[in-house]
């Protein structure tokens, strides 16, 4: 018998596997859920996503995602929390490196895929760009109704009162919506949708964005996608309108006024300081690269 | 002044290392070979191979001395593995009828044709530790013997010969694969015991237990539980006939439960159903007891709300790799989410305070 090669084994390329890991049948599969999922914006489509080398819930379905998309060509960027260096991100990047030998960068316009957990980047994104998020549970209306079988019709049949209503007792009980992150949208006037973890502060970049965004739930098996310039509009009322949501202070280290900010315990006072979330955004502005983009849309 | 949380790469690289020499242990001690563990530690060999879905003892036996002895992540190298490998169709379906039984014992008949083999069972050991093992010591060899491949029918098929029993419908229709569609609900009951005979076992052996305690009881006796070889056949087109791939061990659970009838129909008792690679004695039970309370519907029984009768609840979260997946994702950085949760909560206790200095 001969064994396939461990792809953690080698810091080279691996040819033991095929280009992206993933067999040419598995990607068609994918590539056939996400032809639909861009026919349908919003809709989530069931696949049949693989075991893969890396656990459920650490971002397999964009694994997937990406590896049915990318090319021989293609440069790659993967960010988690808006960062290029974070673990998980690190251990990504370094797979494709391993099993498709693509170009990577941290720079956000040179990327023609950016694979992210939780941010979209502060850079506007282009035309030429695919955005493939992680997504942990695709469903908007899981943690109201726990049933896959009572969630899809309530799709079908475009029923999302008890979405509107969670929203208002919201508002009754805390005056505010009380959803900070994964923040419910509505794209192209029909279905709801989750845009994955990320803050509501990002919501409005899925709004009329050039780039191909697609979202990938290994563990769920579902597939999702919003086409270029697609309306998507995060749910609210008249009376209480969306807000994007931030630290109110600036970042510590580039001086960004209108980035989205982790917040961090510097000494046992409980001091904190404020450092932009997408690393590559503020190391370009200490460099002097990048100027401040407009907030909102 | 803060220093950005660089150097992941090193990091993880460092980690790695680690990891491999704690995995070595003492390096004066001999290391693990891998068909030491194939041979001597083969029922945790066979749950490998079951929840990984892939019947290849020796591969098993290295995820194991891999992955430090820690089962799931066993399960787990044995699943991205088995998902590169190249299809190339279905065996013809097993008929474990003909199996060579190492053990084959009857709860409901105190004497069987073909004889009950008590076999290779912990199941009268008093489970007192043997010092013994911590040496080396020599054994006697056993006194053994098989059943007779041709006169071991199924025992619960004997009730249904006076029609006691409910008959199972036969298909021939190809069942639908797991690991090559998106499982969708309500799923056939073959797929259910296809996500079952994959599941976890202490998942299983809960909600199995937990029908016995009244959570959807049925009433379930070992109408036959057996282990051993049977063969596998491979449909080959250009020979126009099956021939013989090879053999594997398996243990097969049918229940006798509970029987139930109408004014059209007489009483007859009903049936759950457990296979599973390997000996694997507990899992076959307990898959045959959550098969039985997943049949409701189609027994016409009422759903009492019990979670072994949930069909989403059960094979939603019968998968060890995925749960784990989950579960452990939650150590990941969450910065972003929780930073945004903070900016929120603080929002709502400014607002809070505002309006009670304002009262």
């Amino acid at each position: 018998m001969t064994l396939n090669a461990d792809p953690n084994s080698s810091a080279d390329t691996d040819t033991s596997y095929n280009f992206a890991y993933l067999d040419e049948q598995t990607k068609r599969m994918i590539r056939r859920a996400l032809l639909k999922a861009v026919a349908i914006p919003g809709y989530q489509v069931p696949f049949a996503a693989r075991e893969m080398p890396m656990p459920y819930g650490w971002g397999t379905g964009g694994v997937q995602v990406t590896a049915a998309c990318l090319t021989p060509d293609d440069c790659l960027k993967v960010i988690d929390q808006g960062a290029d260096d974070t673990t998980n991100a690190v251990s990504i990047r370094s797979f494709f490196e391993k099993t498709a030998a693509v170009k990577t960068t941290e720079n956000t316009a040179e990327a023609s895929i950016i694979q992210t957990r939780h941010r979209i980047p502060e850079t506007p994104l282009n035309e030429n760009q695919i955005l493939v998020y992680q997504v942990p549970i695709p469903e908007p209306l899981r943690f109201l109704e726990p049933r896959e079988t009572e969630t899809r019709k309530m799709h079908a049949l475009a029923e999302y009162g008890l979405m509107h209503v969670k929203l208002y007792e919201d508002i009754s009980q805390h005056g505010h919506i009380a959803t900070a992150y994964a923040y419910p949208v509505e794209v192209e006037n029909r279905y709801i949708m989750d845009p994955s973890p990320i803050p509501k502060f990002d919501n409005p970049k899925m709004n009329n964005s050039p780039a191909l965004q697609l979202f990938g739930a290994g563990r769920e098996q579902r597939i999702y996608a919003i086409p270029p310039y697609c309306q998507v509009q995060s749910l609210d009322f008249d009376d209480y309108p969306f807000n994007r949501l931030r630290a109110p202070q600036s970042c510590e280290v580039c001086g960004s006024e209108n980035s989205y900010l982790d917040e961090m315990i510097v000494d046992d006072a409980g001091g904190r300081m404020f450092v932009c979330s997408d690393t590559d955004y503020c190391s370009r502005r200490q460099a002097g690269q990048d100027a401040e983009p407009e907030v909102g849309q | 002044m803060y220093v950005a949380v660089k150097g992941g790469e090193k990091a993880i690289r460092n980690a790695h290392s680690w990891l491999a020499e704690e995995r070595r242990g003492q390096p004066d001690l001999p290391e693990l070979q891998v068909d030491q563990i194939r041979e001597q530690l083969a029922i945790g060999v066979a749950r490998i191979m079951a929840e990984g879905s892939l019947y290849d003892p020796d591969l098993a036996a290295l995820a194991m001395k891999q992955s430090r002895g820690d089962m799931v992540e066993a399960i787990f190298l044995i699943r991205a593995y088995r998902t590169t490998l190249p299809r190339f169709g279905y065996s013809e379906p097993i008929d474990s009828a003909l199996m060579l039984c190492k053990r084959r014992i009857s709860a409901t008949f105190k004497d069987i044709p073909g004889g009950q083999i008590l076999g290779p069972t912990f199941d009268y050991t008093h489970r007192l530790l043997d010092f013994n093992l911590m040496a080396k010591g020599d054994m006697e060899p056993a006194q053994k013997t098989q059943s007779d491949i041709n006169k071991s029918p199924h025992i619960l098929q004997l009730l249904n010969k006076d029609g006691l029993i409910q008959d199972e419908p036969r298909h021939n229709a190809e069942p639908a694969d797991l690991t090559r569609e998106p499982l969708a609900f309500p799923a056939s009951r073959a797929l259910r015991l296809q996500a079952l005979a994959r599941g976890d076992e202490g998942f299983l052996l809960g909600l199995g237990y937990s029908t016995q305690r009244g959570y959807a009881r049925n009433h379930a006796f070992v109408g036959e539980l057996r282990v051993g070889i049977v063969a596998v056949e491979f449909f080959v087109p250009e020979l126009g006939f099956a021939i013989d791939i090879g053999e594997i061990e398996i243990t097969e659970c049918e229940t006798v439960n509970q029987f139930q009838g109408s004014k059209t129909e007489p009483p007859q008792f009903t049936r759950g159903y457990g296979l599973v690679f390997g000996q694997q004695e507990r899992k076959a039970i307990s898959i045959a007891l959550v098969d039985r309370a997943l049949r409701w519907r189609e027994m016409g029984e009422d759903d009492v709300g019990a979670p072994a009768q949930d069909e989403e609840f059960v094979l939603s979260h019968c998968d060890n790799i995925q749960a784990t997946g989950f579960v452990e994702h939650i150590k990941l950085p969450h910065y972003v989410d929780f930073q945004s949760e903070l900016e929120l909560i603080r929002q709502i206790r400014r607002d809070a305070f505002v309006a009670e200095a304002n009262q």
